[in-house]
C-alpha cells in the first residue's frame, strides 16, 4: 500500500537500550488477531507497557513522558524474530516514523521498507552518542536526511551517513509501492512463468 | 568461479534485476496462514487485484486453532473471524484450503513437505518466519511480511536483494541423545541470535548427510533463529525418495524431467562462500536454554554462563536472566518445570514423536507436570496411533491433542500460565512467546520427555 513520502526528519527520540528486541515484544503474537491494519498502535510494547492488570508500567519508557518524538531508538538487533509486519504497523501507528539501532534482523528492516518506517542502521559508538545524548537532555533533536542519507544529533552536531539501498531509497522519497511496480511488468511475469522448471 | 547451491535456485528465479536494487525472483510455492494474509487480501480488493497463479498458492489455517473439540465452532471470536476470513478469501481466488477440520490439516511448514508441495531447487515463501523448514529439500524457502504476501499474490514475485552465503559444515559422530534439535541450539548458541543476519545458510557434512528429512527440516526450521534469511540443504536420494509419490509430486515424465533439475542440485567444488564456519559434531551435547532468545543455549550438563563484561549486553543478559528467575553459574538439571510442550513446525513431526515416547515408554509422566502433546498435522496423528505410539503415551499418562501451531505462540488456548516453566520443542524462547509471564526452556523431543517424567530438567541421557 502506498505510503507518506520520507524526506527528512527532525524529531526528539524515545530511547530503549535493549538488545535483540523481538517482534514477540514490539507486539505480543494475542494481538494479531485483526483482519485489518488498525489500531496497533495501542498494544505495541503490551507486555513491557501495561501490567497483567492492564496499567502502565511506571518504569517503561513510552510510559515517560520526558521522552518522546518520531524516532525510536533501540539496542542491537532490533526486529529479530517473528515475520509479522504488525510489529512495523504498531511501531507506525503509535506515530514513530523512523527506527535507529546498530543492527536490524532482516525481515523486520524489510517490512518496515515496505510500509514506509526508515530503518537507519548506525555503529555501536553512534548508537552510545545518541542515547548519552538523550538521556542528557531528552529534547535533543535528532534529524534524519533520507536524500543525503546522514543522521545527525543536532546539539552536538554529531552525525554518521548510513547505507540504504537505491531502489529502496527512491520508493521511500516518493511514497512509491513495489507492487505497482510489479503490476507494470506482469508481462514479462506471465512469460516467466512459462518457463519455470517446476 | 562456481556457483552455490543457493545461486543455482535464485539464479534461475530472477524475472528481472533492478539496478542498484532487488533482484524480482519468481516464486513456485506460496504458503498462506490466517494470520498474515487478511490485511493482504484486503491490499489485493483495494487494488481491484486478483491472485496471479492460485494453482501455486496454498492456504491453511494453524495460527489460531483449537487444539481440542477442533469438530466444535471456535470459541474466542476474534480467531473464528480470521478463519473465516481465510476460508472466504480462499473461496473467492480460487486457492485450495485446507481450513480446520480438513484431512489435510496442519501445521503450513509440516503440511508443506507431507504433500509433495515443496520440491527440490523450489522458490517458497510464506507470511511466516519458520517457512526456513522447507530448506532441507534444497529450495529457497523464507518468510515474508504481509506487504510481500500481498506482493505475492498479485504478482507471484517477490523483492529482495540476493543475501550473503555462508556454509556451515559439521562433521563427527553425533553422542547419544543427541538430536537435531540439539544441533540447531548448538550453532544458534554459537552464532548468537543475529549471528547469520544478511546470510543464508548451506549445511554440509556428514551430519546432515545421515539425518533423516524430519531432522534436516527441524534444523533448517531454527536458520532464522540465528538471523538467516534461510537454511538449506543439498538433495540427495533421502529428499527424492520421500517426495516420491507424494499428492503434488511431479509424476512420470516430469518426475524425470525434475530429476534432471534436482540432481544439479549442489554446491560446486570451487563454489564460494561469504563466510565459511565449521563446528565438531562429536563435542555436541544435549542442549537447552536459559534465557529469552534460542541464542542463549547451553549443553544440559553445564552452568549458566557468566555475563559477559559489556555494558549494554550486560544490562540485556541480567534482564533476561532475572525474567527467567535464574543465576548466574547455576545448573539447570534439577530445575522444577510446570509444563512440557511436544509439537510446533520445529519439533511435530513424526520422528518427534517417536523419540518422546522412547523415553516415556513403560514410565509414568509426573503428576506435577502438564503435558501437551501436539502433532503438527493430521498426518502425523495418524501415524502416531498407526505404529501404536498412541497407546504406549497413553499408558504412560500422556493424552494427544489435535494439530495446531499450539503452545508455540499461545494464539489458541494452549497458553503457559504466567511465572511457570516449561520445557518446549518449538523454537523460541522469548518473553511471553508461549503466554504473558511464561517461561520457556527450548530442548529436544528426549530433553522434553525426560522432564515429563521427572518434574525437573533431567539429562535424557541417564533414563535409557
Ligand atoms: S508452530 Fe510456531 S513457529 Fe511454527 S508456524 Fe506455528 S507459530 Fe510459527
Amino acid at each position: 500500500m502506498a505510503y507518506d513520502k520520507f524526506n527528512v526528519l527532525e524529531s526528539s527520540a524515545v530511547p530503549l537500550p535493549i538488545e535483540n528486541i523481538d517482534t514477540d515484544q514490539i507486539i505480543p503474537a494475542r494481538f494479531l488477531k485483526a483482519t485489518e491494519r488498525i489500531g496497533f498502535g495501542d498494544n505495541l510494547f503490551r507486555d513491557w507497557r501495561y501490567n497483567s492488570k492492564n496499567l502502565p508500567k511506571k518504569d517503561f519508557v513510552l510510559n515517560n513522558n520526558t521522552y518522546s518524538g518520531k524516532i525510536l531508538v533501540g539496542g542491537k538487533n532490533f526486529g529479530s524474530g517473528s515475520s509479522r509486519e504488525h510489529a512495523a504497523w504498531a511501531i507506525y501507528d503509535y506515530g514513530f516514523r523512523c527506527v535507529v539501532s546498530s543492527f536490524f534482523a532482516d525481515i523486520f528492516r524489510n517490512n518496515c521498507l515496505n510500509i514506509g518506517v526508515l530503518p537507519v542502521q548506525v555503529s555501536a559508538k553512534f548508537l552510545e552518542n545518541i542515547f548519552n545524548e538523550i538521556y542528557k537532555n531528552p529534547d535533543t533533536i535528532i534529524k534524519v536526511d533520507l536524500e543525503k542519507q546522514i543522521i545527525k544529533i543536532i546539539g552536538n552536531q554529531m552525525f554518521e551517513s548510513f547505507e540504504i539501498n537505491e531502489y529502496k531509497k527512491g520508493n521511500m522519497l516518493n511514497g512509491y509501492d513495489d507492487i505497482d511496480y510489479l503490476m507494470n511488468i506482469k508481462n514479462s511475469i506471465e512469460e516467466f512463468a512459462k518457463k519455470t522448471p517446476l | 568461479m562456481g556457483n552455490t547451491l543457493f545461486d543455482k535456485v535464485w539464479d534461475c528465479h530472477v524475472v528481472h534485476r533492478i539496478n542498484n536494487g532487488p533482484d524480482v525472483l519468481f516464486i513456485d510455492r506460496h504458503l498462506v496462514h490466517e494470520v498474515t494474509s487478511p490485511v493482504a487480501f484486503l491490499g489485493l480488493k483495494n487494488r481491484r487485484a486478483k491472485v496471479l497463479f492460485p494453482d501455486k498458492t496454498f492456504a491453511t489455517a494453524d495460527h489460531n486453532t483449537p487444539t481440542k473439540n477442533q469438530h466444535l465452532p471456535v470459541k474466542d471470536p476474534l480467531s473464528a473471524n480470521q478463519l473465516k476470513a481465510l476460508e472466504e478469501n480462499s473461496k473467492l481466488h480460487g486457492i485450495s484450503y485446507w481450513g480446520l477440520g480438513h484431512k489435510k490439516n496442519g501445521i503450513v511448514h509440516v503440511i508443506g513437505p507431507e504433500y509433495g508441495i515443496t520440491q527440490p531447487g523450489a522458490t517458497i515463501v510464506c507470511g511466516d518466519s519458520h517457512t526456513s523448514t522447507h530448506g532441507a529439500f534444497g529450495a529457497i524457502a523464507f518468510g515474508i511480511g504481509t506487504s510481500e504476501v500481498e506482493m505475492v499474490l498479485s504478482t507471484q514475485c517477490i523483492m529482495q536483494p540476493k543475501p550473503k552465503k555462508m556454509r556451515i559444515n559439521i562433521n563427527g559422530k553425533l553422542n547419544k541423545g543427541v538430536t537435531p534439535k540439539d544441533v540447531a541450539l548448538f550453532i544458534i548458541s554459537k552464532l548468537t541470535t543475529s549471528g547469520a543476519t544478511g546470510y543464508f545458510v548451506e549445511y554440509s557434512g556428514n551430519v546432515f548427510k545421515e539425518m533423516s528429512m524430519e531432522g534436516r527440516m527441524t534444523v533448517c526450521n531454527l536458520s532464522i533463529e540465528m538471523g538467516a534469511r534461510g537454511g538449506m540443504i543439498e538433495p540427495d536420494k533421502k529428499t527424492f525418495d520421500y517426495l516420491k509419490n507424494r499428492e503434488y509430486s511431479p509424476k512420470g515424465e516430469n518426475w524425470k524431467k525434475a530429476m534432471r533439475y534436482w540432481l544439479k542440485l549442489k554446491s560446486d567444488k570451487n563454489a564460494i562462500f561469504d563466510k565459511e564456519l565449521d563446528f565438531d559434531g562429536n563435542t555436541i551435547e544435549p542442549m537447552i536454554t536459559y534465557g529469552t532468545n534460542p541464542g542463549m543455549g547451553m549443553s544440559i550438563s553445564n552452568g549458566i554462563p557468566k555475563t559477559i563484561n559489556q555494558n549494554s549486553e550486560a544490562k540485556t543478559y541480567n534482564k533476561s536472566l532475572e525474567y527467567m528467575n535464574f543465576n548466574e553459574g547455576e545448573s539447570m538439571l534439577g530445575k522444577k518445570i510446570d509444563f512440557v510442550f511436544l509439537g510446533s513446525c520445529t519439533n511435530g513431526r513424526i520422528e518427534d514423536f517417536r523419540a518422546f515416547t522412547e523415553i516415556v515408554k513403560g514410565k509414568k509422566k509426573s503428576p506435577n507436570v502438564t503435558a501437551w502433546l501436539v502433532p503438527g498435522s493430521h498426518k502425523v496423528e495418524e501415524a502416531i496411533k498407526e505404529e501404536g505410539l498412541l497407546s504406549i503415551l497413553e499408558e504412560a499418562g500422556f493424552e494427544l491433542r489435535e494439530p495446531g501451531c499450539s503452545a508455540c505462540l499461545a494464539m489458541n488456548d494452549d497458553k503457559i500460565p504466567a511465572g511457570k516453566y516449561a520445557v518446549s520443542t518449538s523454537n523460541r524462547n522469548f518473553e511471553g512467546r508461549q503466554g504473558p509471564g511464561s517461561r520457556t526452556l527450548l530442548a529436544s523431543p528426549l530433553v522434553a520427555a525426560a522432564a515429563a517424567i521427572t518434574g525437573h530438567v533431567t539429562d535424557p541421557r541417564t533414563l535409557y
